[in-house]
């Protein structure tokens, strides 16, 4: 059982995770930060590896990642990073990115590499799950990682089952149909949606994504689900100074 | 057919999928809806009547004699360039609108390069009455500046693409987001034969009216509906779909693709796609496409903003893979002068996406016997200022 099972198979609820791009906004800021998140209280981690044309990310993950390739971050130079991670940071870790940069290093080994360096699972958004069944369920059940699939508003209740059968770990429920760094208006449809998949009572936990920047949406995310990821909030953060000091104090106002 | 696609989607080894879950119900909705309704009796109806009282189709397949003396070959052009907007993209935009309708969107988003598909895209869009968002790379904008007027004039509206190269890719990248962001109202109308299934197939059959016509045109003119060469310019690879579609199982029937070279394949400011790319992902399929060794997509240039695409369409990568096709490729300054040398032997000037094509000519050997079609994928009225400020008149 990886990392990733044993704290979802834990009693322990309001669980947050932190995504941020690999190598933004520096080279070897990666194991830093992850360390400064885990001893802030965060639960688990997303650490984006970047692509040229993240269509699913609105601008600031855009920016971070252009910014991450323009300071020389590919996967090779990520798991270089993250060699020594497991010496520093206990929480588990799962990798973002798009499909291309992985097909190119190979599937094969990048799940190989990927457990070597300690990650627990794998979150990629243009990997489709037919695809995935196919050609890569294998490498990655090979090397005990998680691959988590995305659920959004509009998701057809066979397919949500589908995933849930596939997922192994917890399930990334979207708040809304949208690029990621969109504002969260928390809304009757939302909590109708949110309560459609509680009512589902599937196997595994929901963690709701994408729009949680604040106390206000987390709080709300929690009411439904075993907790809420902040990606674009924090990638926004560091990008102004002595970020890592200021750590503790951002987690601060997302989780009191 | 042979070389079309199967059930998952695929063509070969290519095609697919690769899109995120957002955009998953929009796709499948396509995906189940999109045979039934093009099958659809009064679908048919309104396209076919709409290709001909409004683009004017059939396109003429006209035998362009003084190319034929200078190549020594029968060279017909198939002339797309007479089409209502000026290029092939009329076809598509007329069916997808038809389609887009038919699933009750209220919202029609694209993306264009050289702004031929948006200017189609809000054609069909004034024509309907439907709200139109064209993105477009700032890159281009300022290159085919006519064609962002057309579309305003038309009542769309246009946005720049500001990202990356801020190009054709990156106005894809943008429509992308859009659509994400508006599931359930909007449809987006792809302008090439790239994206995820179906639209690739999609877009080659509302294309495919081109060899459909082409053929019985032949068959009137020399007496066989098939040629020994058919020729056309790839960027995304829309017009040469169309120009191939029912030829391709004609094996007799040798086909050709001209990819911008750029300044040269080798100068690393270049779009020849299957020259420098290699097998992966881009916009939702699996296809080759120019890139890094870490899998980043690589800006390609060329001075056609309409072949300016680090991609090409999965059937393309297909059709390359196992040679059904030839894939070459002409260099911007081959792309003018044979653009220039069309102007002055048969009074047509070309779009430079479809110089590229007539370019290819030079290279070729051909028996006197032989029957060949070029597809004049569009006229060049929108780069008459590339074109004269390269001759200088």
């Amino acid at each position: 059982m990886n990392r990733l099972n044993k704290l979802f198979n834990s009693n322990k609820e309001r669980l947050l995770s932190i995504y941020f791009t690999a190598g933004y906004p520096a080279l070897n800021a990666t194991v830093a930060i992850a360390e400064a998140l885990e001893k802030a209280g965060v639960d688990f981690l997303e650490i984006g590896f970047p692509y040229s044309d993240p269509v699913a990310d609105g601008p600031t993950i855009q920016h971070s990642s252009e910014v991450a390739l323009q300071n020389g971050m590919n996967l090779n130079r990520l798991f270089e990073e993250l060699k020594d991670i497991r010496q520093r940071v206990s929480i588990p870790i799962l990798l973002m990115g798009y499909v291309n940069p992985m097909v190119q290093y190979g599937v094969e080994s990048f799940c190989k590499k990927a457990a070597e360096v300690g990650v627990d699972g794998v979150i990629v958004p243009d990997l489709p799950m037919y695809e995935y069944e196919k050609l890569y369920a294998p490498a990655f059940k090979d090397n005990g990682l998680s691959n988590i699939f995305l659920v959004t508003p509009q998701t057809s209740a066979d397919r949500i089952r589908k995933i849930d059968g596939l997922s192994s770990s917890f399930i990334y429920l979207l708040s809304s149909s949208s690029i990621t760094g969109k504002n969260l208006e928390v809304s009757f449809a939302i909590e109708d949606y949110y309560k459609r998949i509680q009512s589902m009572q599937l196997h595994n936990p929901a963690i709701i994504g994408f729009g949680i920047n604040n106390q206000q949406t987390f709080d709300k995310a929690c009411e439904y689900a075993k907790g809420a990821i902040v990606g674009s909030a924090f990638v926004k953060f560091l990008g102004s100074e002595n970020y890592l000091e200021k750590i503790p104090e951002f987690v601060r106002t997302i989780r009191a | 057919m042979k070389y079309g696609v199967n059930d998952q989607g695929y063509y070969g080894d290519f095609g697919g999928a690769y899109i995120p879950e957002m955009l998953y119900p929009n796709i499948e909705e396509l995906r189940q809806q999109y045979l039934d309704i093009i099958k659809d009796a009064d679908f048919r109806a309104e396209f076919e009547l709409l290709l001909r009282d409004y683009v004017g189709r059939p396109s003429p397949l006209y035998y362009a004699k003084r190319y034929s003396e200078r190549y020594g070959a029968n060279i017909f052009f198939k002339r797309e360039d007479l089409n209502h907007t000026g290029s092939h993209k009329i076809n598509n935009a007329i069916g997808q609108i038809l389609l887009a309708i038919r699933l009750g969107k209220k919202r029609i988003i694209a993306e264009t390069g050289a702004g031929q598909h948006g200017v189609a895209t809000a054609t069909v869009c004034a024509l309907k009455g439907i709200e139109c968002v064209v993105y477009m790379g700032e890159v281009d904008m300022e290159r085919q500046a006519p064609n962002v007027a057309r579309m305003k004039m038309l009542g769309a509206k246009v946005v720049p693409a500001t990202s990356g190269s801020k190009t054709l890719k990156d106005a894809t990248n943008e429509a992308m987001r859009d659509w994400i962001n508006n599931p359930v109202d909007t449809h987006y109308i792809i302008g090439s034969v790239v994206g995820p299934y179906p639209y690739p197939e999609m877009v080659a059959q509302f294309q495919s009216i081109i060899s459909f016509e082409t053929k019985k045109q032949l068959l009137e003119k020399t007496g066989s509906e098939l040629p020994q060469y058919v020729l056309a310019c790839v960027g995304g690879g829309s017009n040469a779909m169309g120009m191939f579609y029912h030829f391709l199982d004609d094996e007799s029937v040798k086909l050709v693709a001209v990819e911008a070279a750029g300044q040269g394949v080798n100068t690393g400011h270049s779009a020849a796609t299957t020259y420098l790319g290699r097998e992966g992902v881009l916009h939702g399929s699996r296809t080759i496409l120019m890139q890094t060794d870490d899998g980043q997509v690589v800006e390609p240039y060329s001075i056609s903003a309409g072949l300016d695409y680090p991609g090409i369409g999965p059937q393309h990568a297909h059709l390359y893979k196992i040679k059904r096709a030839e894939y070459a490729n002409a260099t911007d300054e081959e792309a003018l002068q044979a653009g220039l040398l069309c102007c002055q032997l048969e009074g047509i000037i070309p779009a430079i996406e479809t110089a590229h094509a007539l370019a290819h000519l030079e290279k070729m050997k051909f028996k006197p016997t032989d029957n060949v079609v070029i597809c004049i994928s569009g006229r060049g009225d929108k780069d008459l200022s590339t074109y004269i400020k390269h001759f200088g008149f």
